[in-house]
């Protein structure tokens, strides 16, 4: 039904690796890494759960490996990225005392912290 | 229990009615809160129900007609927000944990033009959190029941907008959609949904998951109601910068000018596995009945959406997990202590997100990481630009486009909780439109097997909003009755 520069017939013996990444499955310690990147603390039995869910997602996901893409340009947005440029006037600037009123922890009209140097 | 929909009051019947005089937009709301206050227990449309708010705006909107003044097109009608849209010192949460309590220092850009045109914001409605999910049971704050058979869900993630306008809890209200967030559970509720064009409404004050996805847009029972609410609230924005710097469409001129002669494309790739036989009928019939209307019908294949999902569900994620990365307990929302800054970015974070926000995030970081861009990421934003390459072969051909809204009526709760992959299959027919920026319209059309509703959706081009309106009047009123 796909008559676009979907398989590319020359590639076929070689599904894997043709974008330098590992095509074996997402492992226990790759989703271990990301969630540490992304400042997040799993249990044994989440990481387990969350390994076996996203190797789900990602293995539905490679129907698009074998889609030939060279020479298509990515599209990281619907509209062009333009300048907006505007005068320089001064606008109405939050109100501090609000903010601030949101965060957790404030000393002397700056947001607190616990140390973010030093031991740990 | 399984109940008709009730007949309630329009939108635009109400804002006739209080501009003039005939009621009073104070009566209007009380009898809203009536509803809301005798079945939104068993609903639990609303996360917060603005109740003093709401009086004093109804009360401002009455002194206006009072004073000869005409307080807008929406004078007096109440309508409610899908809870990720800031409203100043009211509680805006995402229906998160670590949101929760959070009062923003301003209104979001639709917020304001709500204000202007004369409604009457009533409260802020249950999500999925963050805004991913398709049945809103990734709520913190528990899920969201469908009004037309309460064992079942509203769909997701705008579920309790959905729900809200369809238990006649207010006529209007608004909802965003990432990949079908708004059409998909205004299908399963039986009420109408909007995905405007991408920029065409501002996402100022939007709190975002996936910003190059993600638009506002109207719920409401009659397409009519759409119209009116998506005039109000699209225009450019200079506070967003995706904004469409040009006059958006006239619509409600334009909803009884008929079909006859327009090209309307039925697409082929979203008729056949995956979707269930009785929605594909309504679908079919929905052709028919554009056709009798005048319309030539033709079945069109766009090759590049069977890839939609795939490519969504790296580029939503990738785009969340940055976005995300913002609710780090220091400026905002809840903080859990710990010794050190890292200690208690971890410690919010872990408690505050859910299991699907988690999930999000770490495929996106995933799909971002090195080694892996380049297969993930990349190649799924290559996909878009075909996804829209086909949209514009087809609409070379056709004026709109016609699919199912989603391959099911409302399933039961916990049906697809434990299998992600399973609840991301209900928006396969609605992600391409999102993926090219598009917009699309999901109006009810006929029942299913189980006497649930189900939604047929119309497809423009960008900016073809006019067209799209005009489509799904005729088909609104060409529609079967449901629930029978």
């Amino acid at each position: 039904m796909n008559d676009r520069p979907s398989e590319s017939p020359d590639n076929t013996e070689s599904p894997a690796n043709d974008g330098g990444a590992d095509q074996s499955r997402i492992s226990a310690d790759d989703v271990a890494k990301v969630a540490n990147l992304s400042r997040l603390t799993l249990d044994a039995d989440e990481l387990e759960l969350f390994t076996h869910q996203l190797a789900d997602i990602l293995d539905h996901a490679r129907d698009i490996e074998s889609l030939d893409l060279d020479g298509v340009e990515p599209m990281a947005r619907p509209l062009p990225l333009v300048n907006v440029f505007r005068a320089d006037e001064p606008g109405e600037p939050l109100d501090r005392a609000e903010v601030l009123a949101a965060a957790p922890s404030v000393e002397n009209d700056q947001f607190r912290v616990p140390p973010s140097l030093g031991e740990r | 229990m399984t109940s008709k929909p009730g007949t309630y009051p329009t939108a635009i019947d109400i804002a006739v009615s209080v501009r003039s005089g005939e009621r009073t937009a104070s009566e209007v709301l009380e009898d809203h809160l009536a509803r809301i206050g005798s079945s939104d227990a068993e609903i639990h449309a609303f996360n917060h129900v603005m109740v003093d708010e709401a009086r004093s705006t109804a009360e401002a909107v009455d002194s206006a007609v009072e004073a000869g003044e005409n307080p807008g097109p929406l004078a007096g009608v109440p309508v409610a927000l899908k809870d990720n849209m800031c409203t100043r010192a009211v509680p805006t949460t995402c229906s998160s944990r670590i949101l929760e309590g959070w009062k923003p220092p301003y209104d979001a850009t639709v917020v304001q033009r709500l204000g202007v045109a004369g409604a009457v914001v009533i409260g802020k409605t249950n999500m999925d959190e963050f805004a991913m999910g398709s049945s809103t049971e990734n709520s913190a704050f528990g899920p969201t029941r469908n009004p037309r058979d309460t064992s079942r869900v509203p769909g997701g993630s705008s579920g309790g907008s959905a729900a809200a306008v369809a238990a006649g809890f207010v006529p209007i209200s608004l909802g965003s959609d990432t990949g079908g967030s708004i059409r998909q559970p205004a299908a399963l509720c039986g009420v109408v949904g909007v995905k405007p064009t991408y920029g065409a409404v501002s996402r100022l004050g939007l709190i975002a998951f996936a910003s190059s996805l993600d638009q506002i847009g109207p719920f409401a029972n009659t397409v009519a109601d759409a119209a009116v609410l998506l005039e109000v609230i699209a225009g450019h924005d200079p506070g967003d910068s995706t904004s469409i710097d040009e006059p958006f469409a006239e619509l409600s001129p334009h909803l009884d000018d008929g079909v006859v002669g327009t090209r309307i494309g039925l697409i082929t790739e979203m008729m056949g596995e995956g979707i269930d036989a009785d929605v594909a009928a309504r679908t079919r019939e929905a052709a028919d009945a554009l056709e009798a209307a005048g319309a030539t019908v033709e079945e069109v294949s766009i090759p590049a959406v069977t890839y939609g999902l795939s490519a969504y569900y790296l580029v939503a994620p990738a785009e969340a997990s940055s976005n995300l990365a913002r609710y780090d307990g220091v400026r905002y929302g809840n903080r859990v202590e710990g010794n050190t800054t890292d200690e208690m970015m971890f410690a919010t974070r872990t408690q505050g997100f859910g299991d699907e926000v988690k999930r999000r995030i770490m495929l996106g970081a995933y799909a971002l990481s090195a080694g892996y861009y380049d297969a993930f990421y990349g190649k799924a934003l290559k996909v878009r630009t075909l996804i829209r390459a086909d949209f514009q072969v087809a609409y070379e051909k056709f004026d709109v486009l016609l699919s199912p809204t989603s391959p099911s009526t409302a399933f039961p709760f916990g049906d697809k909780t434990s299998d992600p992959m399973a609840m991301y299959l209900n928006d396969v027919c609605t992600i391409p439109t999102n993926l090219a920026g598009h917009p699309a319209i999901s109006v009810p059309f006929g029942a299913g097997d189980d006497g649930l509703p189900i939604g047929v959706q119309v497809l423009a081009p960008p900016r073809g909003e006019q067209q799209m309106f005009t489509t799904a009047a005729v088909l609104e009123s060409a529609a079967p009755g449901d629930a029978e």
